[in-house]
């Protein structure tokens, strides 16, 4: 193996290399696209799922969504049809029966499935606005992004404050430019409220948008006479836990609760945000292994072309490597020299191909970077594939010479002294 | 220097036997300068590759400087070729992307000699061919006769014991032919073993000994009164 580190074999080999430059460029071709897709594809992939870790960062993802629907089946005395309307104990019942639950937080809502949305005043100005009334644990849910003031806190609940939060468009259509909106008071289904906080959207709310208004839960059972009703809860579940399972449960508990017939799957509406989740991270897990596979396979493909074309060269080269026999070469320094030429060229390719591959996902991530609907962050390949992938083309690189090295070896030198 | 015994060789080609070397019985001494001729298919290249180890015999002996040569690996016939040998071909065979002084360096770098030495070594054989201000040029932009120069400062280079030559001046014009054997005959001079094959009885007439092959046995082996090939050039 002392051969590899020694001056004279790399000149023998940049000598061939340079001296064949179209030959060169057009073996490393393969190898370089081969490496360059797969860095693009591997940073892609990790891009997509830094985007989406990006978007449900600050969620519960292993939560359910839950309201009361019509039953379905006439059950324990009652009629189809039978509207259900979850209750707030009814929390607190799931929080500590069920297994698996991390917290429980209920919701009430206007404007939002149907119903007239409130209208909300400020001196001259109106509009109408969905407003929820929320405990401030919706925020372990889904992630307010707070722009000025502050979200609800416990205090607003014990003491049924008229305060609001507001998101970014109610503040742009209510208030004037530059106008500071804390503090100052805005009237809510005709009562007034008082501005402690903006929010921005988020892109992952289901329902907020940035056209909502967020009041403590308690004001609003006040406000509306909702009494004890909720619109819906959602359920969070710790982060290991099976969510279809602990949906499951939930909604026995209910049906007991309920009166509601073990088969109606009717009575209540859900949307598991849970396995949703747990599919897109899936997707991108999938994708990810698809880039993984694609990239080597397409690895292999430039270096198999490398062998391919380096074959072609042997014998095209038949002549100077009986030469180099005549004048004392050993079968070992030949198949050495080659087999190095195919090693190098795909370390040369694979060189090339990660740099551009870099660079280009540099450009897609500048490119990307303003699209705020669009899951992608920072598109990295981490070290360990890049090693892998070099490793994949030492490899590859010296079996493939292999071939081409035997060939050389195998023609005797009178033969290829011969060949005119 | 060589020493060949009852040497036999034969191809086969299909189910055709053709049998080329039938029995060659031939001693060169250290310093000769020997020609082999015969017509094409007399044997005589196959005996030219069979004593640079480049082919093998089927049956009989060949020493070359007291070294046996016989079931040699490709390895050890590599070395021996480096060692003791030195080839010089009709159609010249110097690597075309290579320019002079790396051509002639070759051999050195398959000894294991160092850079600086080749370097100086190979300088030192081109300007014994008179080719030192061709150094740096590449085969392609050199004429035939300056082609084999090269060739010969190659096969000078590893400094072996003998000089085969096949046809060296197959692929030349008279004048350049003599300008050639006049090399050889100087480098002979110094007391060169150098063996030629050809079929100009005139280059022939350049040597000391001349060996006749005709079918695959030698039909007249004699020592002649060498020509000067100066007095041509």
């Amino acid at each position: 193996m002392k051969f590899i580190f020694t001056r004279d074999t790399w000149q023998e080999i940049f000598g061939a290399i340079r001296k064949n430059k179209m030959r060169t460029a057009i073996t490393i071709i393969g190898v370089f696209w081969g490496i360059l897709l797969f860095i693009v594809l591997q940073g892609a992939a990790k891009g997509m799922e830094n985007g989406f870790d990006n978007a449900f960062k600050g969620m519960a993802t292993n939560s359910i969504f839950l309201w009361g629907q019509q039953t379905g089946m006439p059950h324990g005395g009652f009629n189809r049809n039978r509207s259900i309307r979850l209750e707030l104990s009814d929390t607190d019942r799931i929080a500590n029966q069920i297994e698996g639950v991390d917290f429980v937080a209920p919701r009430n809502a206007r404007g939002v499935f149907g119903g007239a949305a409130p209208l909300v005043v400020n001196d001259t100005k109106s509009g109408s606005y969905k407003v929820f009334g929320d405990y401030p644990i919706i925020d372990k849910i889904a992630r307010k992004k707070i722009r000025k003031g502050r979200f609800l806190n416990q205090k607003d609940i014990d003491e049924n404050r008229k305060i609001c939060v507001i998101g970014e468009r109610v503040l742009t259509e209510l208030f004037d430019k530059d106008e500071d909106p804390i503090g100052q008071y805005i009237k809510i289904s005709n009562v007034y409220f008082q501005v402690v906080g903006v929010y921005k959207e988020n892109t992952t709310d289901f329902f907020e948008g940035d056209d909502s208004v967020f009041i403590p839960f308690t004001t609003f059972k006040k406000v509306y006479n909702s009494g004890n009703r909720i619109s819906w809860m959602v359920i969070a579940g710790y982060p290991d836990e099976d969510i279809v399972q602990v949906e499951t449960k939930v909604k026995a508990l209910l049906k007991r609760r309920y009166s509601v017939h073990p088969d109606d799957e009717r009575a209540f509406g859900s949307a598991n945000f849970g396995e949703m989740f747990g599919k897109i991270t899936g997707f991108v897990k999938g994708l990810k292994f698809t880039a993984l596979v694609v990239g080597i396979a397409t690895i292999l493909a430039g270096v198999i072309a490398i062998g391919n074309i380096l074959l072609i060269t042997v014998k095209e080269r038949t002549k100077e490597i009986g030469i180099r026999r005549a004048l004392g070469a050993t079968p070992g320094e030949i198949r050495g020299q080659i087999i190095l030429e195919s090693v190098f060229l795909t370390l040369l390719a694979g060189t090339l191909g990660i740099t551009t591959g870099g660079v280009s996902l540099r450009l897609i991530n500048s490119i990307t970077q303003n699209l705020d609907d669009f899951p992608f962050l920072n598109p990295t390949v981490s070290i360990q594939y890049i090693g892998m992938a070099l490793l994949i083309m030492i490899t590859l690189g010296s079996l493939i010479g292999l071939i081409p090295a035997q060939r050389a070896v195998s023609v005797r030198p009178i033969e290829a002294l011969r060949e005119e | 220097m060589i020493q060949i015994d009852e040497l036999h060789k034969s191809y086969h080609m299909g189910s055709n036997e053709l049998h080329v070397l039938k029995g060659i019985n031939l001693d060169i001494k250290e310093g000769e300068f020997v020609s082999i001729m015969g017509s094409s298919g007399s044997g005589k290249s196959t005996l030219l590759n069979i004593i640079g180890m480049l082919d093998l015999a089927d049956k009989g002996s060949y020493v070359l400087d007291n070294v046996p040569i016989k079931n040699l690996s490709e390895k050890k016939a590599a070395v021996y070729r480096n060692k003791f040998l030195g080839f010089i071909f009709q159609s010249f065979n110097l690597i075309n992307y290579k320019n002079a002084a790396e051509n002639v360096a070759l051999p050195l770098y398959y000894q294991g000699i160092s850079r600086k030495i080749r370097k100086e070594k190979s300088l030192y054989y081109l300007e014994k061919v008179g080719l030192a201000d061709w150094a740096h040029h590449l085969p392609s932009e050199l004429s035939g006769g300056q082609k084999q120069r090269v060739a010969i400062a190659r096969a000078l280079a590893s400094e072996p014991k003998v000089l085969l030559a096949d046809e060296p001046t197959g692929a030349l014009d008279t004048k350049t032919s003599y300008e050639v054997m006049d090399f050889l005959q100087s480098i002979n001079d110094e007391g060169k073993t150098i063996l030629v094959v050809t079929h100009e009885p005139d280059i022939a007439d350049m040597t000391k000994r001349i060996v006749m092959l005709k079918d695959g046995r030698i039909l007249e082996d004699k020592k002649v009164e060498q020509i000067r090939a100066s007095q041509y050039v």
